[in-house]
């Protein structure tokens, strides 16, 4: 059975809105799309909804007690609780580079969960507060 | 670091706008360029905004907040832009000179051939909004609550309601989803989104949190700490609808409800605010009502995406050091006079050399102790001996001038300064 689903666009700030025509989950048309990414996203979120995750993981001896990290491409919707619950069991140690791989093919997506910044070890002067 | 005295371009503010400033200055041409930023590390609100979404315009990539800020990091490292952490500018005057603290340098000034001023905007909190209720711990900005979760490493709370449905209370509302926390609800007292309708995708309907609109927080209640609130629908007119109260049991109450911007040195500086956007009037070059200061980024206007506050970091900045380097060159002209033996001052203190090539130039002085016989009045260039002129005596109430002729233009030409010295024959 043929049926009219209205989604929003994420790919980007515009947020059109996108009239998708689905069968089960397969999709017919595209109404509403400003760009072609429009449509690449609606065939997606029928099929395989997916999203961008960036949380924060502990790190030993850093300048801050956090560092931050995302997914490297989208994972999908259902697996999100679970990465989360990955990453509160990483603890990395200062120094750490942007880009540093903390968890590899997360809970077997495929994808990757990268830093997203450096960050140094905790400073003399912060050691002196600390005290 | 040594700091320098006088700089080409001083940047406050080290966010997006700042950064790019530094890197389009240095570009430009701007040699000596500073950014003095009061936190401990640069990229302004960059630091804490660790979600997706920045980049795409510039980069044609999608970044979180960090990974953009530390590009331009590493560029401005790289350009040999220097910088001061940790550092608050307290002031700064019509005539750049700049007035800051730092624990380890104490009071510092520092001139600037030109200035911009990157201070990006504040949030608006509780009592700009006037919340009736008690004041109780657990209310903050979204933004405060935004640094805790993702720099510093705490909850604000276990059960949130937030007020205002802007991007980063949404993102919040998700972050804190994300770490635990159930978020109750999302008060919007207008009666549509007010932030992208992207973020109430995924930040909001994802996770089945509920968004009111045309509703707001009554009333506050709790006394050491929040326990609830009181949400009330509203009308057209802002008025609460009778009946409409709902008791809604929480911990926390966060604020989402715009950004200011931060305009107090501004002020100071002399800048003229527009009253709608409380940042300064610009023009197309982001140069302000001063000649020489000018603005860029969120103390501006408030932006949506950071990738337009860069370009206008970009433009600020290379205006700017445009600016700095034609002063450069007027100062270049300029030989100043300095006062030497038994000279108290002398009118003008500093000369432009050109001048000279057209025109005589009298220099006008008072001793600081009487002669009571046969001087010389000297002008030196270091060793070198510019011109002389004999007096009788001198004395303090008498003013003496000495004029440089044309002929002295070659001499004054070569000089960085010239001293004045008053001595017996
Ligand atoms: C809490 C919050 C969250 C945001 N989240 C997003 C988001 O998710 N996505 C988005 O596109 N935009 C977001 N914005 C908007 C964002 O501010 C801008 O897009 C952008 O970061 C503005 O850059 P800026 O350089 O103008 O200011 P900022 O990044 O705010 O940088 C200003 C810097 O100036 C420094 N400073 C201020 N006064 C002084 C002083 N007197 N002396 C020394 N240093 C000083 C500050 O410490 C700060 O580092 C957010 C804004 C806020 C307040
Ligand atoms: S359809 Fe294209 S323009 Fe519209 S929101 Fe999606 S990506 Fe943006």
């Amino acid at each position: 059975m043929e049926e009219l689903k209205k989604l929003i666009c994420i790919s980007c700030p515009q947020g059109c809105t996108l009239e998708v025509t689905v069968e089960g989950k397969t999709v017919l048309k595209v109404d509403g799309e400003s760009c072609k990414q429009g449509i690449e996203y609606a065939e997606q979120e029928i099929t395989d909804p997916r999203r961008m995750i960036a949380s924060t993981v502990q790190v030993k001896n850093g300048y801050h007690p956090l560092v931050p990290v995302y997914t490297k491409m989208p994972i999908p919707k259902n697996t999100i609780k679970n990465v989360l619950k990955e990453l509160r069991k990483v603890e990395l140690t200062a120094p750490v580079a942007l880009g540093t791989v903390v968890i590899k093919n997360v809970l077997g997506t495929g994808i990757d969960v990268i830093t997203s910044r450096d960050m140094p070890t905790r400073t003399a002067e912060q050691d002196h507060f600390l005290k | 670091m040594v700091l320098k005295n006088i700089y080409d371009v001083v940047v406050i503010g080290s966010g997006p706008g700042g950064l790019a400033a530094a890197v389009a200055a240095k570009k430009e041409g701007a040699e000596d360029v500073l950014v003095i930023e009061r936190d401990m590390e640069l990229g302004g609100i960059l630091i804490q905004c660790i979600h997706n979404g920045f980049g795409v315009e510039i980069f044609k990539e999608d970044l979180p907040g960090p990974s953009y800020a530390q590009r331009f990091i590493k560029e401005v490292f790289s350009l040999g832009v220097e910088i001061l952490l940790d550092t608050m500018v307290l002031d700064i005057t019509p005539q750049r000179k700049i007035y800051a603290s730092n624990k380890r340098l104490g009071f510092v000034e520092i001139e600037a051939r030109s200035i911009v001023l990157a201070m990006g905007c504040r949030e608006r909190s509780r009592p700009q909004i006037r919340i009736p209720g008690t004041r109780p711990v657990g209310v903050y900005t979204a933004g405060t609550a935004q640094r805790w979760v993702n720099v510093e490493g705490y909850m604000p709370g276990n059960r949130v309601v937030i007020l205002g449905s802007g991007d980063i209370g949404m993102i919040m509302a998700r972050r804190l989803t994300f770490e635990g926390a159930k978020v109750e609800r999302v008060l919007e007292v207008m009666p549509y989104l007010t932030g992208l309708t992207r973020n109430y995708v995924q930040c909001l309907l994802d996770f089945d949190i509920q968004l009111q609109l045309r509703h707001t927080v009554k009333r506050v209640l709790g006394n050491n700490c929040v326990e609830a609130v009181e949400a009330v629908q509203v009308d057209e007119k802002w008025n609460p609808v009778p009946g409409s109260e709902e008791i809604i049991p929480c911990d926390t109450l966060l604020l989402s409800v715009g950004l200011i911007p931060e305009n107090e040195l501004s002020r100071k500086a002399g800048v003229k605010l527009d009253p709608i956007t409380s940042g300064p009037y610009v023009d197309d070059n982001f140069q302000t009502n001063v000649p020489g200061i000018f603005a860029a980024g969120n103390v501006v206007h408030v932006y949506d995406l950071v990738d337009w506050v860069t370009e206008a970091g970009f433009q600020a900045g290379k205006c700017a050091a445009k600016y700095a380097i034609v002063t450069h060159r007027k100062e270049s002209n300029y030989v100043p006079l300095i006062a030497g033996d038994n000279v108290r001052y002398i009118v003008p203190q500093k000369l432009d050399k050109r001048n000279l090539e057209e025109n005589e130039i009298r220099l006008q002085m008072r001793v600081t102790q009487p002669i009571e016989q046969p001087v010389w009045i000297e002008v030196h260039d270091k060793e070198n001996l510019v011109a002389r002129k004999a007096e009788r005596y001198v004395r303090p109430g008498e003013m003496v001038t000495v004029v440089l002729k044309q002929k002295n233009y070659k001499d004054v030409e070569k000089a960085e300064n010239l001293t004045i010295n008053i001595a017996p024959r």
